[in-house]
């Protein structure tokens, strides 16, 4: 008995040793894969400006319609150093901002009314789905005939954007909820309002959260389309404005921003739902 | 005193887009204060909706139900639950599951966590309350679940095959653990079970039912002996194998009325 326990000890031992040798082998082996990858993303976008900026230098492309590089961050330096990069880029953001916040929580909103009433869904289903199936920005027009030419009428397009998919994403997420934990709830004669936060609430938060992600790249859509339209400022302003006067630089390095911030607020988004989700 | 709950010709059909089917037909049934009867039947028979009827989540298509005297119209603290499956709340630990009931009815103080904490140590899930329910197996939250029904202390339990998760060796002690429990108490229970022999040791009185549509087939009192006794030891005393052998030939009979001979599984 006792030796063959010796032994046993022996061998897991060993086999402890050899397990953890494989586990760091297969760390090592991840660790690399991630920097290779990473090397080659960042080669990747080295890579295409330098080919952007001898093919203008060189006159393969016109350079007055695509610009290059060095002329677009300059730009860019410029419109930072004298402010004025500043005041579009808080505008468009404070817009962006606005219409994904609303967009979100009145989407929500409008999800639990409905649930609360399966007679009022009902009753709006036809309308929800033909305001979902329509393109929103043809709405454009309207809104700023209401709302006037400025903030409002950009953050209600977004919101004319987002609610609606909102909505739908949340209210099915909370028609989804098996009608047995509800049952369960319900036999220790609970309310509608108690069945609503115990279970339904509960059990569609990791699709209220999954629809931030969905909003935020639709806020950019409605901001930089209602900026289009109204074209007083922001990033879309310059957009406009800089196709206009045929300045492409502007246009260029407005891109450029705008793929940089949008970037860091779906990140910023994406963080949020980690710290939200991971509390469960 | 009315009895606890009483069924007058109740008949309930579920109602479908496609089909409307018959579950129970015409179901007379009165259960007095203190009684823990069983149900039982093939599969299919209506036991779960005439739980459900009786705990008030669903209202019969006709006929009447009272619990305590008064017509129910709705779910009520006073009954508690306890549905086929666990259906624990995935987001909630262990013991925020099994005080749900308590939570619900407003009754969450230190002393109603005390107690649900004993509950589960009782059901021997110490040690797993900051769990969360998908870190158990099955037989462990099927426990939970009925610690979740227990805990409110309703004065008339539905237990819906409770222990049929279980491992013979547990299921003994927790037949045990229960029917003690309500009987010391004074609760009055309603029973569906698939096993025979459970059915007789814990109850004062086991009904058959039939299927197609859902029908009281036949009544077996339990003879005080058996009843008194606990459910561990109910199986050694005398008069227990002639029962269940008479209760197993009405079940085949009762299960071959559709050509399913002996389907008697859950
Ligand atoms: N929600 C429902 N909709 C339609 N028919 C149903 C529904 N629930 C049950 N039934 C039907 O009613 C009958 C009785 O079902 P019930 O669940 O009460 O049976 P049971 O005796 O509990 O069976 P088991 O022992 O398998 O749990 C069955 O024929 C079933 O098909
Ligand atoms: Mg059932």
């Amino acid at each position: 008995m006792n030796k063959a326990g010796a032994e046993n000890t022996g061998t897991a031992a060993s086999r402890s040793e050899w397990l953890s040798s494989r586990h760091e082998e297969f760390k090592r082996a991840k660790r690399l894969r991630k920097r290779a990858v990473f090397a080659v993303q960042g080669s990747l976008l080295v890579l295409f400006f330098a080919a952007w900026e001898t093919a203008a230098r060189l006159g393969w492309i016109d350079r007055l319609l695509f610009s290059y590089p060095s002329k677009v961050f300059r730009q860019i330096y410029v419109n930072m150093a004298d402010g004025s990069l500043w005041h579009h880029l808080g505008i468009t953001l404070g817009e962006t901002a606005a219409g994904f916040v609303l967009g979100t929580l009145l989407g929500t909103l409008l999800a639990v009314a409905i649930w609360w009433s399966p007679f009022l869904s009902a009753v709006l289903d036809p309308y929800m789905v033909v305001f979902n199936s329509m393109p929103k920005v043809a709405l454009g027009p309207i809104f700023i005939v209401m709302f006037g030419a400025g903030f409002t009428s950009i953050v209600v397009t977004t919101l004319s954007i987002t609610i609606i998919v909102t909505t739908l994403v949340v209210y099915n997420s909370f028609c989804g909820v098996d009608p047995n934990l509800v049952k369960v709830v319900r036999s220790f004669g609970a309310n509608r309002r108690q069945v609503f936060f115990k279970v339904i609430l509960p059990s569609s938060f990791p699709a209220i959260v999954s629809t931030l992600k969905v909003n935020v790249g639709m806020s950019w859509v409605g901001v930089i389309v209602g900026e289009f339209l109204v074209a007083k400022s922001g990033l879309g302003y310059l957009i406009i404005y800089g196709f206009q006067v045929f300045n492409f630089t502007l246009v260029m390095s407005s891109l450029i921003i705008i793929a940089f911030v949008a970037t860091a607020m779906y990140q910023l988004v994406v963080y949020i739902e980690k710290v939200l989700l991971s509390r469960r | 005193m009315p009895p606890v709950v009483e069924l007058k010709s109740v008949t309930h059909a579920y109602l479908g887009d496609r089909e409307a089917s018959l579950a129970v037909e015409d179901l007379n049934l009165e259960i007095r204060d203190g009684e823990f009867v069983s149900l039982v039947g093939p599969s299919g028979c209506g036991k779960t909706t005439l739980l459900s009827i009786i705990a008030g989540l669903l209202p019969p298509s006709r006929g009447e139900v009272h619990v305590n005297g008064r017509p129910v119209s709705g779910p009520s603290p006073e009954v508690g639950y306890m549905l086929q499956q666990d259906y624990l709340l995935p987001w909630r630990s262990i013991l925020g599951n099994a005080a749900l009931g308590l939570e619900l009815t407003g009754r969450l103080d230190e002393a109603g966590r005390k107690k649900t904490l004993e509950l589960l140590a009782d059901m021997g899930l110490k040690g797993t309350e900051h769990y969360y329910p998908g870190q158990l197996s099955g037989g462990m939250r099927q426990r939970v679940a009925l610690v979740r029904t227990l805990a409110t202390d309703p004065g008339l339990l539905l237990l819906d095959e409770p222990f049929s998760a279980l491992d013979y060796q547990i299921k003994l002690q927790l037949e045990d653990l229960v029917a003690e429990t309500l009987r010391r108490r004074g609760k009055t229970a309603v029973l569906v079970t698939h096993d025979l022999s459970e059915a007789i040791a814990v109850s004062t009185r086991v009904i058959l039912l039939e299927r197609n549509p859902g029908r009281i087939r036949r009544v077996f009192e339990i003879p005080d002996r058996i009843a008194n006794t606990p459910p561990l030891y109910a199986r050694d005393q005398p008069g227990f194998a002639e029962l269940f052998h008479e209760l197993w030939k009405e079940m085949e009979l009762a299960g071959k009325i559709e050509g399913t001979a002996g389907k008697i599984e859950g």
